[in-house]
């Protein structure tokens, strides 16, 4: 038993959701209690995608147990093959169904279904959220892949991309575009955007990328195993890094690209190199996240902006030895862990000057008064950007040099207001001059109603219980209002009488 | 009460035919109510004894309340506890022990069980009593389950108030009056300050810190607050007291006949409640009289969720002039819900439990001008051009009470007002 306040990782079944919902024409049967429908609103609420994700839930109650939940989970499939008519099916149990013991496997395939239906077995007590995808797309690729004509030795499949993936939407349409202008040419892109078809064709490509390795790698190791297909290993994080991955994809497809490497690079370079950068020199930052964004955030901050990394580490423990042999070259110890207060303990201990990780390490940075820029999954809604913000290629290095700048620029006026702070109009209620104007909460009443106005001190206590966002602006309607209404004293009756006039 | 009267001759829906169905339902689970109650008791934690799932679930309906250390939690079972290589109540007792020693701010801990724990049988009630022995009077311990396969969503507060009611303090005093169901705090003061203008004593359950509960005797009277606490108000009368019938204090008109529930109890005169309740009453139907205008005639569908549906759905009706397509609820109480049912307008389309896909069809074959729904479903059917509203903002957002009226029926103008202002 461990005591868990916040989780890096979902269960297994999210993962294999992450697959579904990023895929066309599959649909997940899911033996699991209402209240695992939550899932849903990851995809929809945080992603922010237009359709629910292709799952059926049987939400089995108590009254259901050791009677009818075996047929309540046939009856769903069945209702969902009729009323989905998916190319394939996957069948599986959540936490609470395994306990049970249905089968869902077996049960589904009693009913007969003219389409594949591929079990999962997924140990939701032993593992967790990545482990389930990667499972979940190599289960699907044994059971659905075929051995067919190889096509010409440019082309490629790329794996690994999911929903909910950290930034894989614009990721592949950046590697897609310098794919394409290698002469590079891409076969199917999976799971995400693949029908199970596509799935079938997959072999037929000449070689693979694997982008995401925690998605991917099982299942690139399976097919080059079984269908000799060699899989790129550099991970396109960073300009370094990119330049290698296009070497590696380019000899893997018979190609030349030292031609295009050398036109194109993107700014990151010049930026570095600009004047204005000397500050970043040696700054010090922690970095944690997924291994594969962790390590390459890693590499990135040491050799292409000349950050001296103090700590990082990841909580992908499936990854934890490239981690830790990245962490001793750079002479620092990896810290493998999915407590978060383990990382919370260890960000405070080395006091960084920026923090590089998830959206954990986004509130322990808050907390802690530290910047910080996030480069790893899990994330929140405003990590999925509307515009183009890829992490990966030349414009993804671009992104990450902006991402990760624009919060050291704070922590450096944060440093002028420290040293001004007794300044009278330059003081720490007012925010960084380009990061907006929100701290300047305690701007003082109009002049003339500080004469005459004064607010009872239950008016006071009420007015203290809205909350602070909307506060100031509470007060300066209600002494709008009790100044054109000739009100001296302030009640609490006169606070909801303005509430009511200002309403709407 | 020539008010309640009047209302229940106007129109009534008790006896029209209910829609139940039987399919998947897209519903929390009443774990999920941590979310608001850890904010409610204040030195209280809730310890979820459940899977990763289950801290998954609470950690994204929490979504971005992300607190220093959270007085929420959940102590994970693994392959150790379930093969039986680890002694699960040893397991539970040394996670608690940590945690309280971590912890000396934490007063009162609720073991809060789930699906998992349910179905292998782990008895937190007996877990509650044997770290009782070890941590009293520091710290008290009790109990509930927050499970998927027994709650949704709101009774989790339900089962949650339920355990407190357990072992509430008693009381002899005379007639007091106990309102029952998790208010923000300034709900809470609004309603007491008009009760005691009325001269009313009363007290809130839950109360705000551990050593704040009410306390309940045979003279004690209570008011719900909200409509899903059926167990609690059980006990309740287990424990002597008598519970007031009202329609929810939403909007105008439900906060009146709420508050006239207790004053017609309580003896207060006509003119008495009149003069504490018509200017706040003047203000709500102000507020109200300009949201009527834009959300008059406008249609109206309710999944499933909080089992708010029905009071909100009367208040929509009554007092927005909406048009109510479907008002569903994942549980209709007929006997709690018998004051809501003879306001709603005869006719009402009603449906108890779910088949989500179904009730979608029904959802997009009515195109209402707006849908109340949960979280998984609200993209969606904005993505198919329908204006939605989260359920789960009626559980969070202060909307009880004449002085919220307004902000209450802004929840549904606000959506409708951005779908016709956007053009893109
Ligand atoms: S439905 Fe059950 S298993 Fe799922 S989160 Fe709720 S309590 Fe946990």
């Amino acid at each position: 038993m461990q005591l868990t306040l916040w989780t890096y990782e979902g269960p297994p079944h999210i993962g294999a959701m992450r697959v579904a919902t990023g895929m066309t024409g599959l649909h997940y049967v899911l033996h699991a209690p209402q209240g695992d429908t939550y899932a849903d609103l990851l995809f929809t609420m945080i992603e922010r995608r237009e359709k629910r994700p292709p799952v059926t839930y049987t939400t089995f109650q108590a009254r259901d147990l050791g009677k009818d939940t075996a047929e309540l989970f046939k009856t769903s499939c069945a209702d969902a093959y009729e009323r989905f008519k998916p190319q394939a099916m996957i069948v599986g149990a959540s936490c609470t169904a395994e306990l049970i013991q249905d089968d869902p496997g077996g049960l589904a395939s009693t009913l007969g279904l003219p389409i594949p239906v591929i079990a999962l077995e997924l140990p939701a007590y032993q593992k967790k959220e990545n482990w389930g995808a990667s499972e979940t797309f190599y289960r699907l690729v044994r059971a659905l892949a075929k051995p067919g004509p190889k096509r010409a030795a440019n082309t490629c499949n790329i794996l690994g991309p999911s929903a909910l993936g950290f930034r894989n939407r614009d990721d592949i349409v950046e590697i897609k575009r310098l794919l394409a202008a290698l002469g590079v040419e891409v076969l199917v892109t999976a799971p995400m955007s693949a029908s199970p078809s596509d799935i079938v064709k997959l072999p037929e490509a000449a070689f693979n990328i694997s982008l995401y390795p925690e998605v991917s790698d099982v299942t690139a190791r399976f097919l080059e195993k079984n269908f000799g297909q060699k899989f790129t290993t550099t991970i396109p994080i960073g300009v370094g890094a990119t330049r290698k991955f296009l070497t590696e994809v380019a000899s893997l497809a018979g190609l030349d690209a030292s031609a295009f490497i050398a036109a194109e690079q993107g700014r990151l370079p010049w930026y570095s190199k600009s004047v204005d950068s000397t500050y970043l020199t040696g700054k010090r930052v922690f970095v944690f996240g997924d291994a594969t964004h962790a390590m390459a955030a890693a590499r990135m901050a040491r050799d292409e902006l000349a950050f001296d990394v103090v700590g990082m580490g990841t909580y992908s423990r499936e990854f934890a030895k490239p981690m830790r042999e990245l962490a001793a070259e750079l002479g620092i110890e990896a810290l493998i862990t999915d407590d978060y207060l383990d990382v919370e303990a260890k960000v405070a201990e080395l006091q960084p000057d920026l923090v590089l990780g998830t959206q954990m390490e986004r509130h322990i940075a808050k907390r802690l008064g530290v910047p910080c820029a996030v480069i790893s999954a899990p994330v929140h809604v405003q990590d999925f950007p509307a515009r183009f913000s890829p992490h990966m290629g030349f414009e993804g290095a671009n992104v990450i040099f902006d991402t990760w700048v624009h919060p050291l620029m704070m922590g450096l006026e944060e440093h002028l207001l420290h040293m001004f702070r007794d300044d009278f109009e330059f003081n720490e209620a007012a925010a960084p001059s380009h990061l907006g104007h929100q701290k300047q909460e305690s701007a003082a009443p109009a002049m003339t109603s500080e004469i005459t106005l004064s607010w009872l001190p239950e008016a006071e206590a009420e007015l203290k219980k809205i909350p602070f966002f909307v506060r100031k602006k509470a007060r300066r309607n209600t002494e709008t209002y009790a100044a054109n209404h000739g009100v001296n004293h302030i009640t609490v009756e006169t606070l909801y009488d303005a509430k009511a006039h200002f309403s709407k | 009460m020539n008010i309640i009267a009047k209302n229940i001759k106007a129109a009534g829906c008790e006896t029209a035919p209910v829609l139940r169905e039987r399919g998947q339902r897209e519903v929390f689970c009443g774990l999920t109510s941590i979310v608001w109650l850890h904010r409610k008791i204040q030195d209280a934690f809730f310890l979820v004894v459940g899977s990763r799932t289950c801290a998954h679930l609470v950690q994204s309906a929490a979504g971005v309340m992300i607190f220093a250390e959270p007085r929420f939690a959940t102590a994970i079972i693994d392959e150790r506890d379930l093969a039986g290589l680890a002694d699960i109540d040893d397991e539970l007792d040394r996670v608690v022990n940590r945690l309280l020693e971590r912890r000396p701010e934490i007063k009162m801990l609720f073991l809060v069980g789930s699906c998992p724990s349910e179905v292998i049988k782990l008895d937190l009630k007996r877990a509650a009593s044997r770290l009782n022995r070890e941590h009293l009077p520091n710290v008290r311990v009790l109990n509930y389950s927050g499970s998927g396969i027994e709650t949704t969503f709101t009774q989790g507060e339900d089962a949650c108030l339920a355990s407190l009611a357990e072992d509430l303090p008693r009381t002899t005093a005379k007639a007091n009056l106990l309102i029952a169901g998790a208010l923000p705090d300034a709900v809470e003061d609004q309603f007491s300050r008009m009760f005691k203008d009325m001269g009313i004593d009363c007290s809130f359950l839950p109360g705000r810190r551990s050593n704040a509960m009410p306390a309940v005797g045979a003279n004690t009277v209570f008011l719900m607050a909200q409509p899903f606490l059926g167990d609690t108000a059980r006990i309740l009368k287990e424990h002597g007291a008598t519970a007031l019938l009202a329609p929810f204090p939403f909007g105008a008109e439900g906060t009146t006949l709420w508050l006239k529930a207790a004053a017609h109890h309580f003896g207060v005169s006509d003119a008495v409640f009149e003069k504490v309740t018509a200017a706040p009453r003047q203000r709500a139907e102000l507020a109200l009289a300009k949201h009527r205008a834009s959300l008059s005639g406008k249609s109206i569908f309710f999944f499933p969720d909080s089992q708010l549906e029905l009071p909100l759905a009367r208040f929509a009706a009554r007092e927005l002039n909406m048009q109510l397509v479907e008002v569903g609820t994942p549980y209709l109480h007929t006997q709690h819900m018998a004051q809501e049912l003879a306001l709603l307008p005869a006719g009402t389309m009603l449906s108890e439990g779910q088949d989500v896909d179904k009730q979608l069809d029904r959802c997009r074959a009515a195109r209402p001008d707006i849908t109340v729904c949960g979280l998984g479903l609200a993209n969606p059917l904005e993505a198919e051009g329908l204006t939605t509203k989260w359920s789960i903002e009626f559980v969070f957002s202060p909307i009880h009470g004449y002085e919220q009226a307004g902000d209450l029926a802004g929840l549904f103008a606000r959506p409708i007002a951005r779908a016709e202002r956007l053009s893109v």
